[in-house]
């Protein structure tokens, strides 16, 4: 019992430090990638290739002032920034990264917590993300937060539905909620390591999937909520330091765990080539996210933004019949192939 | 005392914490919080007893869904714990006040008597049977025994999605002002002339 | 195991405000526009459709667990269920209440 306890919050910690670190370097890596493919340079200054730059950047946030303006709701404003971070993290809770191991005498599982409804728990976790941004932009008493938490709230409830939907494709082929069952049946100890993903299997909830994800972490081309040239910043417009950082964290968190549940449900999670075993398979698992987190970046340097009422229709007119279609198609061949 | 009475007891007492503070808020969205704190206190209770799916679907559905729209709501209506709600007075208000009170109470003493006997209780405490709960017997029997209610849900959100399409076309009244999207959420926000 | 997860959550929910609240300066003062703006009610029909149709999610995630054992008969139900709340959607779409213009 001891053991275990102790193995679980040595898991935790490690999970999110990892996690908030490679929130800090994907702001990095967002920053580089996008100059590059607009042919800047990107940060430069700061250590050897601007590695440093997050580090900087954290600093500054640290030591900027905390400026509240007098118009705020106290407890909602400064419960929103909080309420957008911590389902953000909440996900990781579920997310399988390497087979279970043994490290200095301990046994590790490969997953903080092997939820036998692991997909609900991130739908459920999801659900709640809205909160954050809905109190934020209503508490800072200003009418850009106001519109910008009210259209990211709508945005993010009716892009919630085609999410959970575009999911239920895997789990009539799997037949379980488990994320870690979901790992194990895509293995595969060919050469076409690939081979049982469930990406081949189901394309159309993944593209389903990817677009509900983006909109659901509200980026380009879904980033209506803050659309500056509107909205100046939506619903963090009144926020600053510390608070504002949650924010940043919070929607790069946001962006981690997307891309780590794509990993999980299409890509195979942990399973890597059955020929390079000796690489450990969280590394595996560490490629996938990056491949997926670069796509992210590369979508927001291609694509211009929605207009908020093609935004709506596409939503609802669009994803959501797709989506079941999808599931209920997927039943049918389940169902013809036996 | 196990882990898991330590468990139950936090998140009893944080359900029934957040149930009372949400009753005794002047501010509706704190109201809206305390609730959604309750849940998920619940959803931890419901956990306890290894109904999974149905704690799943308390977040999902209640705290998740529900709950922001009735956060819309308050945001539409613009309430912020300042209105006057009014005088009550009224003979007839008070009597059904004190008669509503008395009730609860009397259902609470009821329900409290029949756990603390153990003669009576009538499996409220008593541990549930394996997989209780979970997926896939909820599934097994709501595709099966429970199809007909089931298929009755959907044509009861139907109901509802029909009367809030009324209710909106009748707050809405003249829905043919040609003003492009932006103009109407954005304009009103800057010379706050409500549609 | 489960019960951990939840623990965890606890163990997680304290560690994140800290940032917030060990890095209190004064507050500046910046003084911005002060009415809490009515805003269109079509983000209500939204919001209460998004309910009805999460409920449709909640739905289908335990039928896609059970769908190899129910085989066609749960299909088919579900199709009959699905139907019946997309003619809701279909509805609310024919009255305008979902569009923006």
């Amino acid at each position: 019992m001891f053991e275990v306890i102790l193995t679980s919050s040595i898991q935790v910690v490690v999970v999110i430090v990892v996690v908030l670190t490679g929130c800090a370097w994907a702001t990095w890596l967002e920053r580089k990638v996008l100059g590059h493919m607009q042919q800047r340079i990107g940060p430069s200054y700061t250590g050897p290739y601007g590695l440093l730059q997050p580090v900087a950047d954290g600093l500054k946030l640290i030591f900027k002032e905390d400026i509240v303006p007098d118009s705020v709701e106290r407890l909602t404003y400064t419960l929103g920034p909080m309420l957008s971070f911590v389902p953000a993290l909440l996900t990781f809770a579920v997310i399988p990264y390497s087979r279970d191991f043994s490290l200095f005498g301990l046994e590790f599982k490969g997953v903080i917590s092997d939820l036998n409804i692991g997909i609900l728990w991130i739908f459920a976790v999801t659900s709640l993300g809205v909160y954050g941004l809905v109190l934020a932009g209503w508490s800072s008493g200003s009418k850009y937060s106001l519109l910008g938490g009210i259209r990211s709230s709508a945005q993010m409830i009716s892009y919630e539905v085609s999410y959970g939907l575009s999911i239920v494709g895997v789990i009539v082929i799997a037949g379980t909620l488990s994320m870690t069952e979901l790992v194990a049946k895509q293995a595969s100890d060919s050469i076409w390591f690939f081979e049982n993903w469930y990406l081949w299997r189901n394309p159309i909830g993944f593209l389903l999937y990817l677009t509900c994800a983006i909109a659901e972490t509200n980026r380009t081309p879904f980033d209506l909520p803050e659309a500056e040239s509107e909205l100046v910043a939506g619903y963090h417009t009144e926020y600053s330091s510390m608070r504002f950082a949650l924010f940043f964290i919070g929607e790069y968190a946001n962006m981690l765990a997307v891309a780590c549940v794509a990993t999980t449900l299409f890509f195979g999670g942990w399973n890597g080539p059955a020929f390079l075993s000796f690489v450990p398979p969280v590394i595996w698992f560490l490629i996938k996210v990056f491949v997926f987190m670069f796509c992210y970046v590369w979508l927001r340097a291609t694509f211009p933004r929605f207009r908020y009422d093609q935004l709506m229709r596409f939503g609802w007119l669009v994803l959501l019949p797709l989506a079941i279609l999808n599931a209920m198609v997927t039943g049918l061949v389940v169902l013809w192939l036996g | 005392m196990s882990i898991d009475t330590v468990i139950f007891f936090i998140s009893a007492v944080v359900a029934v914490f957040g149930a009372t503070m949400m009753i005794t808020q002047r501010n509706p969205v704190a109201s809206v919080l305390y609730f959604i704190v309750s849940l998920l206190a619940q959803a931890v209770c419901y956990v306890q007893l290894g109904a999974l799916f149905v704690g799943a679907m308390l977040v999902i559905v209640y705290a998740g869904a529900i709950m922001v729209l009735f956060l819309f709501v308050i945001m539409l209506l613009n309430l912020r714990g300042t209105e006057d709600l009014g005088a009550s007075t009224g003979r007839v208000s008070r009597f059904t006040k004190y008669l509503v009170s008395i009730l609860l109470i009397a259902e609470l003493v009821f329900v409290i008597k029949s756990v603390f006997i153990p003669a009576t209780t009538t499996g409220i405490m008593s541990m549930p049977a394996d997989e209780f709960g979970n997926v896939a017997p909820v599934s097994k029997l709501l595709f099966t025994r429970y199809l007909y209610p089931f298929e009755l849900t959907g044509v009861l959100l139907l109901v509802a999605i029909v009367g809030a399409v009324v209710l909106a076309k009748i707050d809405r009244g003249d829905k043919k002002r040609v003003t492009d999207e932006l103009e109407e959420s954005a304009g009103q926000a800057t010379d706050g002339t409500a549609g | 195991m489960v019960l951990f997860a939840f623990f965890f959550a606890r163990l997680i929910r304290p560690a994140n405000p800290y940032p917030a609240k060990s890095i209190n300066y004064e507050c500046a003062e910046e003084t911005i526009g002060t009415s809490w703006i009515r805003f269109n009610n079509r983000f209500y029909i939204f919001a209460l459709i998004f309910v009805i149709f999460d409920v449709e999610v909640v739905f289908l995630f335990p039928w896609a667990v059970a769908f190899n054992k129910l085989g066609l008969y749960a299909l088919v139900e579900m199709v009959i269920f699905i139907m019946i709340l997309f003619y809701g959607l279909y509805y609310a779409w024919k009255k305008g209440v979902l569009k923006w213009v």
